[in-house]
């Protein structure tokens, strides 16, 4: 390894690799004056400690660790109902790891307080580096040692004949300036010599890094704050308009202002699923979703788009995700006068990949009491062998409802806000299926059944009648479930995460190295020009480069010495042990 | 017989010349252990059992001598200088075992390659949209790598054949008997360009840090035997005497790690990007997104490490072996047994 300690060393935290290594009685004097530390000699000394390579090291690993739990309980930001599963499966640890945030480990106060202690001593290290290098952008590169032999792939060649050392050096330095050097004459003692120094690069690139990652903690951060998401399902023919009321579900960023929603209408037009067919080890396997939808502009004219699974629709300032989709069975229910009391198409939630579904219809008005039914949906009905029911192919071959009637009280008239996916039957008597000995209601597409105890009836309604015989293909509903998002910081995010793959490319290959040429002139008279580096931070390539550079500015040596490698090429009175040993 | 079944019967075959790779990689590896310790025998009886040399010493005045030994036993072989070492080193030539290990290496490359473009042509896309998938193309990658790195290097690293055939054989035997599913079409969310990028730089970087880890576990063995050295206590003599010394083995690791951890840099990026399109964020803290977050910050340690003073050499070494190990954690026990959106390994 070269040596590193340099006089002019880079600004970095003491316990830095290129730091100068501090002297051992410097630090016992800190020792000994460590009683005398005043509240600002304590902060210094808190600061430094913070911005020292050790602790940001720590941190790090400290944030690795913080992360893994996460990743073992459910988090509430991605698997809301996992964590309601795990608080039903471990009453009595649920709570606990609750207390410690376990469930909410990336926004939770222990996790925050690493990452924001990593960035501020991030902060800490950045800003005195900036600083310096930017002074070291403006200054000229130091003065050529006196003795090259000791560095880095020193070599020599004999001076060009007929060159003057002056116009060798002139050449030098011309040529290491067209390499990307910046280059500074000097003369020593009458000997003329070139220092170069190149590859400053390697530390803006660093910094670059650095900084982007404060910009996408910044951009995550607060960006994230002003936009929002929303879902929302709709159904095949039927539309939605983007206000806050129309929403399913919507989680608005902390900085988020509802005026700001761009009041647009999406419609359903269709939405096209694809099902493998031929391949036996992927029967029903989905193979494409296309969501048709018309998009309308308030008193705009309205333009079709498509939104699939991996190409989201970004209208009017918001992207459109097409992140679930099912069947809506369109179900009529009549009085006993044969009024219709409610007609809808009722989007029921898929259970299992051949999209077995569950919904519930809720008729509150125009019946004596109060009506509900959970529904199960067979796209492709099959009995098993115990005589349940259950669908064995996601597409629509022979679509079958089944009902299970209750009479009573909904519980929706308190005001209190239920699901329109789950009944509440505590104060519902069943009328149909399970334990009342009453048949379930088993409905085809088209067909009607009178519900028990004179109570009206029941239409599953066909939505494609026109359809040849036996022909169920299109005859349910499909809806879509949408999510709609915005996030106004993600551009700037993508941003630094591009600075920070090209500041992480330049700090990690940009060698960043400095090169001397001397003529010096020999004992005998004869003049020899000296080549040599400097590392500064990894450079493996630097021996090399030397010897190259050497031998494109004055030619291979014919010189037995100087052809051989340079740990070889020992001037007089050196032993070679001394630079082939490493730890100089 | 279908193109699925001729990749199979590969794979197979690749399998099996694997094995005969890792065998004489192995018989290498033994030869290489028995110079080192004639070697110092030779050195013993030359400079006298009384005498204070270390044997380090000696073992290194002796390097010739050996070597010469080695390529008279070993038919014509060019000999390689051993670099010098702070500890003792042995020249290691050519020798037929190992470039039988070589040989027999590429041939396994070439029937690997084989069966993952039949894997490939017969699913009518990339082939690493599964487990079984990942497992093949992320096999051939490390060895595809391990062969460039052969070539590319300064120094001769055929010694990290027996861990590299020896990792190879045991991934894939696991994933032909456990993971493997028959081609299927692949699912809407898996259907983007990004499939062919983010995971085949993913595999890529996997290739790159596995080299990193046996070259860091390779360095700590080094170390020790150097300290050993150093404190002129007994030196067995094995393999070790004919490798580069460890800190010449962290500077390899050192750069070979650093290109893996670019590649996952770009691995991560490119998987936000692909998630903000099929998932609608850029970044839940999915297990495989926490995994993939983990594994960056370990190998960010190990970077940092090398930049700290007090943590260059073993302890920097460690991290890069804790960051593989959480390479493979996120590659098995993440894929099979946690729950999360990346659920792709079609078992």
């Amino acid at each position: 390894m070269s040596p590193r300690s340099d006089p002019d060393a880079l600004s970095r935290p003491d316990d830095h690799i290129d730091a100068p290594q501090r002297d051992a009685p410097s630090s016992d004097e800190a020792s000994v004056s460590q009683p005398k530390l005043g509240f600002v000699g304590w902060l210094r000394f808190a600061w430094r400690q913070l911005t020292s390579m050790r602790t940001a090291l720590l941190l790090l690993l400290l944030l690795a660790i913080a992360a893994v739990p996460g990743s073992l309980v459910p988090q509430r930001s991605s698997d809301p109902n996992g964590v309601t599963q795990y608080f039903a499966d471990n009453p009595g640890l649920a709570p606990v790891l609750d207390r410690f945030q376990m469930f909410d480990v990336y926004t939770s106060a222990w996790f925050s307080a690493v990452y924001l202690l990593l960035f501020v001593s991030l902060i800490g290290c950045v800003i005195p580096r900036t600083k310096h290098h930017f002074d070291a952008l403006r200054a000229r590169p130091p003065r050529t040692p006196v003795r090259l032999s000791r560095l880095a792939g020193f070599t020599e060649r004999p001076l060009p004949t007929g060159e003057t050392p002056d116009a060798a050096i002139d050449r030098a330095a011309a040529e290491l300036k067209r390499a990307g050097y910046r280059v500074e004459r000097y003369d020593l003692r009458g000997e003329a010599s070139v220092s170069a120094e190149r590859g400053y690069l390697r530390e803006t690139g660093n910094l670059v890094f650095h900084t982007a990652l404060l910009g996408v903690l910044v951009a995550v951060g607060i960006g994230g704050g002003f936009g929002f998401s929303g879902q929302r399902v709709v159904v095949e023919g039927q539309s939605f308009v983007n206000t806050l009321a129309a929403y399913d579900s919507f989680n608005p960023g902390r900085f988020f202002d509802d005026g700001t929603l761009d009041p647009y209408k999406l419609s359903l037009e269709e939405l096209d699923a694809v099902y493998e067919t031929r391949n036996q080890e992927a029967i029903g396997q989905p193979i494409d979703f296309t969501a048709h939808v018309s998009v309308q502009a308030k008193g705009g004219e309205s333009t079709p788009g498509v939104v699939k699974v991996n190409q989201p629709l970004r209208v009017h300032g918001t992207d459109v995700y097409l992140l679930g989709n099912g069947y809506a069975p369109t179900i009529t229910v009549r009085d006993p006068e044969g009024e219709v009391v409610f007609t809808d198409a009722v989007p029921f939630l898929p259970q299992d990949a051949n999209l077995t579904s569950i919904g519930v219809v809720k008729v509150p008005d125009g019946l004596e009491e109060q009506l509900g039914m959970v529904g199960f949906f067979y796209p492709t009905q099959e009995t098993l062998d115990s005589g349940a029911f259950t669908s064995n192919y996601p597409d629509l071959v022979y679509p079958v409802l089944t009902l299970n009637v209750y009479q009573g009280d909904l519980g929706i008239d308190g005001g209190e806000p239920t699901s329109v996916y789950t009944l509440d039957p505590s104060s519902m008597e069943q009328l149909t299926g399970g334990a009342t000995g009453v048949e379930s209601i088993e409905l085809m597409p088209g067909e009607t059944v009178e519900l028990p105890n004179g109570l009206g009836s029941v239409t599953f309604e066909n939505v494609d009648p026109d359809a040849a015989e036996g022909d169920y293909s299109h005859s349910v509903s499909r809806f879509a479930s949408f999510d709609i998002h915005d996030d106004p910081s993600q551009g700037w995010v993508l941003v630094f995460a591009v600075l920070i793959i090209a500041g992480l490319l330049v700090s990690l290959f940009v060698p960043r190295r400095r090169m001397w040429v001397k003529a010096v002139r020999r004992r005998d008279g004869a003049v020899v020009l000296e080549y040599a580096g400097l590392a500064r931070g990894e450079d493996p390539g630097l021996e090399e480069a030397v010897a190259s550079f050497a031998t494109a500015h004055a030619g291979a040596s014919t010189d037995a010495a100087a052809a051989a490698p340079a740990s070889e090429t020992a001037p007089p009175g050196e032993s070679a042990d001394d630079r082939a040993n490493p730890s100089t | 017989m279908t193109l699925d079944e001729i990749s199979i019967i590969l794979v197979y075959s690749a399998m099996a010349v694997y094995a005969i790779a890792f065998i004489a990689y192995a018989i290498d590896l033994a030869r290489r252990s028995a110079a080192a310790t004639k070697a110092a025998d030779d050195a013993k009886s030359a400079v006298g059992a009384s005498a204070p040399a270390t044997e380090a010493g000696a073992a290194t005045g002796t390097a010739g001598a050996v070597g010469s030994a080695a390529a008279s036993g070993g038919g014509a072989g060019t000999l390689v200088a051993a670099p010098p070492a702070r500890g003792a080193s042995v020249a290691w030539g050519r020798s037929p075992a190992l470039r039988v290990a070589v040989a027999m290496t590429v041939v396994a490359w070439l029937l690997h390659l084989a069966a993952d473009v039949t894997r490939g042509l017969a699913a009518g896309r990339v082939p690493w949209a599964n487990m079984y998938e990942f497992a093949l193309t992320g096999t051939l990658v490390i060895t595809t790598v391990y062969l460039l790195v052969l070539v590319v290097a300064k120094h001769d690293l055929r010694f990290l054949g027996t861990f590299v055939t020896g990792l190879v054989l045991v991934l894939l035997g696991i994933a032909t008997v456990n993971f493997y599913v028959s081609v299927v079409p692949l699912p809407p969310a898996l259907q983007s360009a990004w499939l062919v990028i983010h995971v085949f730089v993913a595999t890529s970087a996997v290739g790159f840090l596995a080299l990193g880890f046996a070259l860091s576990v390779v360095q700590l063995m080094q170390a020790r035997r150097e300290s050993f050295a150093a404190s002129a206590k007994a030196v067995k003599q094995n393999f070790l005497a004919t490798l580069p010394d460890s800190a010449t083995l962290e500077n390899l690791a050192y750069r070979v790690i650093i290109i893996g951890f670019i590649l996952w840099t770009f691995t991560l990026m490119a998987g936000a990007i692909w998630a903000e399109a099929a998932w609608g964020r850029y970044w839940g803290w999915d297990t495989k997104e926490v995994w993939t977050f983990i594994i960056w910050v370990v190998y960010a340690g190990y970077i940092h490490a090398r930049a700290t003073r007090g943590w260059r050499g073993s302890r920097s070494a460690w991290l890069a072996i804790i960051g593989f190990s959480t390479v493979l954690f996120n590659f098995t026990v993440v894929n099979l047994f946690f729950k999360g959106l990346h659920a792709y390994s079609g078992l």
